[in-house]
């Protein structure tokens, strides 16, 4: 698989391997900007180590992890950090910041460039996008799972570069922000933005991502659109559980067990 | 400073700024109280004008304040001025020094003594003392106590390394393990010295502000001045480091250069605090964490008033040590732990009610 000239996020061939453990096989993937790449598979499928070499974070043990078109590992962190954001599982932080504080934690890439002068509006547009702009004042580490979730996402905003990786931004919301949350993600590929986001809800996966690509024991099983991608018989070999797969009313795949 | 710790969560946040300005200025005034206090009060009691006169005459200023006896004068910019200004030094290093460290742990227990600054220095000071001949004078024992708590950090450090990065559990791991190992030299040293030496050893363990002069403070001063700005220098990649070092990286930062330089910075502000004034615990842990509840955590304000912090309980602590008991002289660890002591396990209880603790 050649990388298409606007490939964000590219991974040819990539393998990693902790001792005897092999996490991710053999996985070659390519986010380009301007659409939103689900990540989905059962627990341990690799997903999050795979976010994590497209991050930067973690050498392939085998395979080239590259983003815009150079070798992840030739990049500054510095100028990584202005050109694509994180948003990890853990949602930590370690000290009572406030949450406008921890939001304009997003903007340090920035400092002592011209786009610092956008400080005030990124972070306020954050977190309106993020629906925790009443939060501001409040310290982070007073806040439920999902507001927490919410502020990081709110950080990663207010970095505002042009890919984004998101591991699993919808785990702790409710239903309402589950959906303004991937509605952002669209509203971000709209923009130019290259997304990757690692999903459990093959629904939501299916009526938000451009692609879907499915993983299965440190391999892709399956990528490519959302209603080519999701058959009943694919998802019940990944996950070991049988499943409809239904019309939604907009027609996008809905992903019901078997009950 | 009982309201801020009493206060919730909400109000703790409420007005920051206001807040800010009140513990500066609060801080301020009781240095400068306490400076002139320290400075007149002991055998010879010295007024608070002859004070402010022997300090301007001292910076060139004749004023009719000024002490009209030359033994008082000299008394004070002898004895009492180069001691106020050590107490203000120390206080200042170890604060900053533990406000650093809880940075890059970050975790609010963290002190300097947990990568064994405090027992290398004090190994490398018994080692000073014991060997006498080869290193005579207090500045052989300064001078060995710093190698040593440098030395210390530095073995813990690059012994918890591993792959080009540092793991903050293996690095608490290693530092208990070079804790208990300098703990036994040091019970070798004291086993092998003789009385004299021993009596020594344990006095300075013990820590004290006695007898400084004016070479010593400006050592202390340069380590303290330059480390200090450094960290100033980092302050908000210390914020930064608060989102854990994967996100901390994710935003730009060189997470283990930032560390190795900071490690040093803590090595080199509480070496050269211990060197001259002894082992004094807890002013490390107790001034950021009261800092931080009145200031939040943004580590600009929390150095600034930490510096202060420090230096005011040190200069409080040096003189209730001198005065409490009438012709002795009670060590100022002893004052500093007797202190943190409480206010640590008080920590303890707070964050697990709070917020099921530390895990």
């Amino acid at each position: 698989m050649t990388a298409p000239p606007t490939a964000a996020f590219h991974a040819d061939r990539v393998s990693v391997r902790i001792g005897p453990a092999t996490l991710v096989a053999d996985v070659s993937l390519d986010v380009a900007h301007g659409e939103v790449v689900a990540l989905v598979g059962p627990n341990g499928a690799g997903k999050s180590t795979l976010l994590g070499v497209l991050a930067g974070d973690r050498a392939p043990s085998a395979g080239v992890a590259a983003f815009d078109g150079r070798d992840i590992a030739d990049w500054s962190p510095g100028d990584l950090s202005r050109r694509r954001a994180v948003l990890t599982q853990d949602n930590q932080v370690a000290f009572p910041f406030r949450v406008r504080e921890v939001v304009e934690m997003g903007r340090a890439p920035w400092q002592g460039r011209a786009e610092q002068d956008a400080d005030d509006e990124a972070v306020d547009q954050a977190l309106a996008t993020c629906d925790v702009a009443h939060l501001a004042d409040r310290t982070f580490t007073s806040l439920s799972g999902g507001e927490r979730a919410r502020v990081s996402l709110a950080r990663v905003l207010a970095q505002r570069t042009a890919a984004v990786l998101l591991d699993e931004p919808t785990a702790a919301l409710d239903l309402k922000h589950q959906e303004d949350v991937l509605r952002v993600a669209r509203g971000l590929a709209r923009d130019g933005v290259a997304v990757a986001v690692v999903l459990h809800d093959l629904s939501l996966a299916a009526a938000y991502a451009d692609r879907i690509a499915v993983m299965r024991r440190g391999s892709v099983a399956a990528v490519g659109a959302p209603a080519e991608v999701l058959t009943a018989a694919l998802v019940e070999d990944v996950y070991g559980v049988p499943v409809h797969v239904l019309d939604g009313p907009d027609g996008t795949p809905l992903v019901v067990p078997q009950r | 400073m009982a309201d801020a710790v009493a206060a919730p969560v909400r109000a703790s946040v409420a007005r920051p700024r206001v807040r800010a300005v009140v513990l500066f200025v609060a801080l301020a005034v009781l240095l400068v109280a306490g400076v002139i206090a320290s400075a007149g009060v002991g055998q010879l009691t010295v007024s608070v004008s002859e004070v402010i006169g022997a300090l301007l005459r001292g910076l060139g200023i004749d004023t009719s304040w000024a002490p009209a006896s030359d033994v008082t004068y000299e008394a004070l910019w002898q004895i009492r001025f180069p001691r106020v200004a050590m107490s203000i030094l120390v206080g200042a290093a170890l604060a900053v020094a533990g406000a650093v460290m809880q940075a890059i742990f970050g975790n609010p227990l963290a002190e300097p003594g947990v990568v064994g600054v405090s027992s290398g220095a004090a190994l490398g000071a018994a080692l000073g003392i014991v060997s006498g001949g080869v290193l005579a004078g207090v500045l052989g024992t300064a001078s060995m106590a710093f190698i040593g708590g440098v030395g210390a950090t530095l073995l813990v450090y690059f012994m918890a390394r591993a792959g080009g990065r540092t793991e903050v559990v293996t690095l608490l791991l290693t530092g208990i393990a070079v804790n208990a190992f300098a703990g036994a030299g040091l019970a070798l040293v004291i086993f092998v010295g003789d009385s004299a030496a021993r009596e020594q050893i344990v006095f300075w363990q013990l820590g004290s502000l006695n007898g400084s002069r004016w070479n010593e403070v400006a050592v202390v001063a340069t380590f303290t001045v330059v480390a200090t700005a450094v960290a100033f220098a980092f302050a908000r990649r210390y914020d930064l480091l608060a989102l854990g070092e994967r996100t901390a990286g994710h935003l730009g930062l060189r997470v283990e250069r930032l560390r190795v330089v900071s490690i040093i910075l803590v090595a080199v502000l509480t070496g050269a605090a211990v060197a001259f004034a002894g082992i004094i615990s807890f002013v490390g842990l107790v001034i950021p964490h009261a800092v931080r509840m009145v200031l939040g955590p943004a580590h600009r304000m929390l150095l600034a008033g930490s510096l202060l912090g420090g230096a005011v309980l040190m200069v409080w602590a040096d003189l209730f040590a001198r005065t409490v008991v009438t012709g002795a002289e009670l060590p100022i660890g002893l004052l500093t732990s007797l202190i943190g002591g409480p206010f640590f396990f008080y920590l303890l209880r707070r964050a697990r009610s709070r917020q099921g603790g530390w895990a």
